[in-house]
């Protein structure tokens, strides 16, 4: 592992949310926390859930998908991934 | 004023209302006679039925029409009650028994549709604190399933066995969990690698559900499905099926060796809060379910058809949804709705009715024509959809590729990043 993957402060968590959010930002617009998945880029719920396949893989951890329905923004999703790995 | 609740659709009202005007609606398709397993009268004219589910060709067998016909005179039209109601006759019974034969188990429950048999063991045999791990292809039945328990849901990419490993290994050990995945794949015909994903479920203590709506009646020596074929049936702890496919009329069902099983009967909610079969339904699909055990003929009638089918298309250059005849289903890949709808639109009017399915309904976004065989289709009735299909294609200038083996199938699409792109297919 290398020293960036290990650092899992709040910062860093966010920093790799929002590098794998802009993978799926097809119009380009402009990241913020309060960005809605569904609502301002647009995706459908089956690439909702790619991205938190994606998510788990990064941080090696479990996001069901029964979370979904309250993770509309990148802030919820950091907030969330925060708080499992806190729990790890 | 409060808002109009079909706001919400108007996504899906624009979606449609954008097919093309002059192609026929798929929506509005009505058969006014079915002369047959493979032939249906369309808007007056004569067509060859090629997207069924009627894989064995079970729906005009003459020996489970009569034995439904006795079931009418002797017990009437309806239960109105659920199996747990005043909803359970001796040919429920019986059915079950069948069951239990066929499949060579110790338990088996009928549900009235396959649906509902997804539904009902999927959220009921998980619960809060266990994991649910699913094909990230599953049926919409299964996602629902999903949706309605109240166990932690995990989805795997399709079909790959190490991407299932590396999140069942980041589960507590101790946690309950059950993986879920289907046979054959609906909508491109691909069967599951269950060797390796039986393999690497066990490896982790979990417990797999595999759902062989696509695969019953014709894969396997005894017609049991692809956990049968594979010799994997015996470390697989729930089958689930349907009787609207290979079987020919409608029902679902689970089979299980769990010595606890029978309990589902009081904690499952679909088993028990909806009428049971009728008994004509009943008493056709214990006839057809003992067809398909003795059913070599009409095996080989099937993968003759499916072979034949599928080569003939690839040949003719069309992208497929797989290299080879996994299954029954061909599926034909092209490149937009409007593309989808005049082709479908085309062959209905030659006289061949296909299946269109458009994402979100398919995989990884794809546009498809799924066209599905029947043992008992003719070779001249596979002939001409083969004849159709390249007319059709040229008619509306449709790509074909001089069979570049490589990239005439979507396994080259797999590779790419939204390989995963899951389906809550149709
Ligand atoms: C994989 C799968 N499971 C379950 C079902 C549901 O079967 P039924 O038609 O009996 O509700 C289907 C059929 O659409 C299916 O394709």
């Amino acid at each position: 592992m290398t020293e960036k993957e290990l650092d899992l402060s709040h910062e860093s968590i966010r920093e790799r949310i929002y590098v794998l959010v802009t993978s799926y930002n097809k119009k380009s617009i402009t990241l913020h926390p309060e960005t809605t998945f569904s609502g301002d880029l647009e995706l459908d719920s089956l690439t909702v859930m790619d991205m938190v396949a994606m998510i788990e893989d990064e941080f090696d951890i479990v996001l069901p998908l029964n979370l979904l329905p309250d993770l509309e923004t990148i802030q919820q999703v950091a907030d969330a991934v925060e708080k499992i790995i806190g729990e790890k | 004023m409060s808002k109009d609740l079909f706001d919400k659709f108007q996504a899906v009202i624009d979606q449609y209302s954008r097919l093309p005007a002059d192609a026929a609606d798929p929506f509005a398709v009505r058969m006014d006679e079915v002369l047959s397993q493979t032939e249906a009268v369309i808007d007056g004219q004569k067509t060859i039925l090629a997207g069924t589910n009627n894989y064995m060709g079970m729906t005009f067998d003459a020996d489970a029409i009569e034995a439904a016909r006795q079931a009418l005179t002797d017990f009437g039209t309806g239960t109105t009650g659920s199996r747990v109601l005043n909803g359970t006759y001796s040919g429920h019974q019986e059915l079950e028994d069948a069951l239990r034969d066929f499949y060579g188990t110790k338990h088996a429950m009928v549900f009235s549709t396959g649906y509902q048999a997804n539904l009902g063991i999927l959220s009921t045999v998980v619960g809060r604190g266990d994991y649910v791990i699913i094909d990230a292809d599953s049926h919409a039945s299964i996602y629902d399933a999903c949706a309605m328990g109240t166990a932690d849901i995990l989805r795997f990419r399709h079909n790959d066995a190490a991407d299932l490993d590396k999140r069942l290994g980041r589960l507590p050990e101790e946690a309950g969990k059950l993986v879920v995945v289907e046979g054959i794949y609906s909508m491109l015909g691909d069967r599951a690698p269950l060797k390796e994903i039986v393999a690497v479920t066990k490896k982790h203590g979990a417990a797999i559900a595999v759902d062989e709506a696509h695969s019953m009646g014709f894969c396997g020596d005894k017609g049991r499905g692809l956990a049968e074929q594979l010799g994997v049936e015996d470390q697989v702890d729930f089958i689930i099926g349907t009787f609207s496919k290979s079987v020919g009329t409608v029902g679902g069902f689970c089979v299980s060796n769990h010595p606890k099983f029978e309990v589902l009967r009081l904690v499952c909610r679909p088993y028990m809060f909806t009428a049971s079969l009728p008994p004509s339904v009943v008493a056709s699909a214990k006839v057809a379910i003992g067809k398909l055990r003795h059913g070599s003929n009409l095996k080989d009638a099937l993968w003759d058809n499916a072979t034949k089918l599928h080569a003939g298309l690839k040949a003719a250059g069309f992208r497929l949804g797989t290299k080879s005849a996994e299954s029954p289903i061909a599926a034909i890949i092209l490149d937009d709705t409007e593309q989808v709808t005049r082709f479908w639109s085309a062959l209905l009017r030659a006289g061949v009715y296909v299946n269109m399915a458009l994402p979100p309904a398919t995989p990884q976004g794809l546009f498809l024509l799924r066209c599905s065989v029947c043992a008992s289709h003719t070779p001249e009735q596979i002939e001409r959809i083969l004849t159709l299909f390249e007319e059709v294609a040229k008619k509306l200038g449709v790509a074909l590729s001089e069979t570049l083996p490589s990239d005439a199938d979507a396994k080259t699409k797999e590779t790419q990043p939204k390989s995963d792109a899951a389906a809550a297919t149709a």
